[in-house]
């Protein structure tokens, strides 16, 4: 930092202490931004523990829930059907917990605090990818709830530890990816509340009407045309196939590419609405 | 604990050609059928205070909004810090802080956290975002509220801690929106000598407000806005020459005598003068610079002659003109939108006596 030499003050005024010193340092980097964002994610999450309630009662009801209330009609035993139900618990209980991306988006506006950072001459998009950087966070432990928890109950990954690894992160990249849906509709509608009545309305078709829970074939067609081109119905084939132990190219190719559509339509979306001037 | 201020460096504060350091033409803003801003021409000279006087719904708070590149305007255009807010945003972000109103802090992390997180992104390093949080939190009163959440905090420490986020890095240019509303008059005294301290080091600050007797302190020149537009612009001695000066109050000793007493003040004064609520109540606006007298000295005199004239004074005293006072003397009459709002910063803006009821 430079020397510096006091400026001339009013008289009868001494300088109080609260005052900026030295000149303006350069604004921060993209990543810094974000990381910064990131730990103020995380910081709210220390804050307010309740706001993971439901990332931590989703995996445990969903896993439950389904495997002992199906299990038996659907396949015998909750034993067998854990075996093929547990890849899709997992999908669906991650995709859930996607939908707060949005919600904290649409609280800071509702706050006044998106003026503050919206001021800063930072990267515009650091605090949508701050924020995702927290809800990887609850992303994980989501995903790991579920796993540690289908494990426990008798799921047993024939893919091993590298299966686990790679079905967590595609699973990861598809969640992220479809985030940014939500961060578009945090900023678009004004509360909360709303973006969580409207990505709920997308998300419980998009997972029920998929073969999370029993194979396709047993539909009706008109039904079966739309789980076939789900592209959840792609993520959780591939989620099975990679847990399972036979990895297959032709689902983790959709997903991937389905990945890479929602990003590029909803972030700059995203961008553009955050930078907009309203 | 001193600090000492950043020189203003030629380079970096003064805008290319030593111009204003704002200057808007004609904005005109839009929200739905509504016009907020009909046209506000403004012009602030670099290192200076200027005040944004006007009642709420002024268009106080949309003018800041555009100027620090929040809001687009429907129309006018406006250079801060010598760039254009529409068409070079990020320069200007990197000149202006922001506080009040349209700025705010998390709810959900302590007053450190707060202050550590908006240091990093004004791009100081990890240790230097710690140290300068400290500091702001001394400087402001805050210590003992450091590691509490903010949503714990009373709304003066909440206004303390926004004002303390925006001075986290120094700027070319300030917008205060309303930075005093709210605070109790030790916080305000502070706040206004920080004000001061700003102006000094070379930064310019845009500060709006409710109450004229502020901008009389702090502002070199006041621009007063109502329904969108300028309908006022000057040094405080000018607007407050336009407008009388203020208003006496006299109390006397017996209500019988008010009568009399009314003809003789009218008389001394040239300014009509009205009976109060109270029945040994009088109060009267005393004519500013036209008659070539000080307003204090005018109504010490009137106050002299009311004694001359064997009338009792019980106790007198000269007030500052209210806002409403302000508008009334501008426009001929408080306006529909801000009377009610007028009248109820009365009752808070220290130095203003009179109620609408009265000086109506």
């Amino acid at each position: 930092m430079t020397t510096l030499t006091s400026a001339p003050r009013p008289p009868g005024t001494a300088p109080p202490p609260g005052l900026p010193a030295g000149s303006r340092p350069e604004p921060p980097r993209a990543w810094a931004a974000s990381a910064a964002f990131g730990w103020r994610a995380l910081l709210k999450i220390k804050h307010v523990p309740e706001m993971l309630l439901d990332v931590i009662a989703i995996p445990v009801v969903f896993t439950l829930m389904f495997t002992y209330l199906f299990g038996g009609a659907l396949a015998g035993s909750p034993g067998r059907y854990l075996q093929f139900i547990l890849p899709g618990t997992l999908v669906m209980a991650v995709l859930l917990v996607t939908m707060y991306a949005g919600t904290g988006l649409a609280t800071d506006r509702a706050k006044g605090i998106t003026d503050r950072f919206r001021v800063l001459p930072t990267w515009r998009l650091a605090p949508v990818t701050g924020a995702l950087l927290g809800d990887t966070a609850r992303y994980l432990l989501t995903a790991g709830l579920v796993a540690v928890l289908g494990v426990a109950i008798g799921f047993r990954p024939e893919g091993g530890a590298p299966g686990m690894l790679a079905g967590l992160g595609l699973l990861l990249v598809f969640a992220l990816a479809l985030s940014w849906a939500w961060t578009t509709l945090g900023l678009l509608l004004r509360t909360p509340q709303a973006v969580m009545s409207a990505a709920t309305v997308v998300l419980f078709p998009l997972t029920l009407a998929s073969n999370v829970f029993v194979a396709p074939h047993t539909m009706p067609g008109w039904l079966q045309a739309f789980v076939l081109v789900n592209p959840v119905s792609h993520l959780v084939t591939a989620e099975r196939a990679l847990l399972g132990g036979h990895p297959a190219a032709g689902p983790i190719a959709w997903v991937l590419l389905t990945s890479a559509v929602l990003t590029a339509v909803f972030a700059p979306l995203t961008a553009w609405l955050y930078g907009r001037q309203r | 604990m001193s600090l000492q201020y950043a020189k203003p460096k030629p380079g970096r504060r003064s805008p290319p050609g030593g111009g204003p350091a704002i200057e808007a033409e004609r904005l005109v803003k839009r929200f739905g059928g509504k016009r907020a801003l009909a046209g506000v021409d403004l012009a602030i000279p670099t290192g200076t205070v200027y005040g944004l006087l006007g009642p709420n719904g002024a268009g106080k708070t949309t003018t800041v909004r555009i100027l620090a590149t929040l809001l687009a305007p429907d129309g006018g255009r406006a250079r801060v810090a010598g760039h254009d807010v529409a068409s070079e945003p990020r320069l200007v972000r990197r000149a202006v802080a922001l506080a009040g109103q349209a700025a705010t802090v998390d709810d959900d992390l302590t007053g450190r956290e707060n202050l550590v997180f908006l240091g990093r992104l004004a791009g100081l390093s990890r240790a230097a975002a710690k140290a300068r949080a400290a500091e702001l939190l001394a400087a402001f009163g805050l210590q003992e509220a450091t590691a509490r959440q903010a949503k714990a905090y009373s709304g003066g420490m909440r206004r303390r801690l926004d004002l303390a986020a925006s001075l986290t890095v120094a700027a070319e240019v300030y917008f205060l929106d309303e930075p005093t509303t709210g605070l109790d008059p030790a916080s305000r005294a502070e706040v206004h000598r920080i004000i001061r301290c700003l102006a000094a080091g070379g930064a310019t600050v845009l500060l709006t407000t409710q109450y004229l007797e502020e901008a009389d302190q702090l502002a070199s020149r006041i621009a007063v806005i109502d329904h969108g537009t300028v309908i006022a612009e000057g040094t405080p001695g000018q607007l407050k020459a336009a407008v009388g000066s203020g208003t006496l109050r006299i109390r006397l000793a017996d209500p019988a005598q008010r009568p009399l007493a009314r003809r003789t003040l009218a008389g001394l004064l040239r300014a009509p003068v009205q009976d109060g609520a109270d029945p040994v109540l009088l109060t009267a606006t005393v004519p500013g610079a036209r008659s070539g007298q000080p307003p204090s000295e005018q109504a010490a005199a009137a106050v002299t002659g009311l004694g001359r004239a064997g009338i009792t004074v019980g106790e007198f005293s000269l007030g500052q003109p209210s806002l409403n006072e302000v508008f009334l003397a501008l426009t001929g009459q408080p306006t529909a939108s801000s009377a009610p709002a007028a009248a109820g910063l009365e009752a808070t803006a220290a130095g203003s006596q009179t109620s609408t009821k009265e000086s109506s």
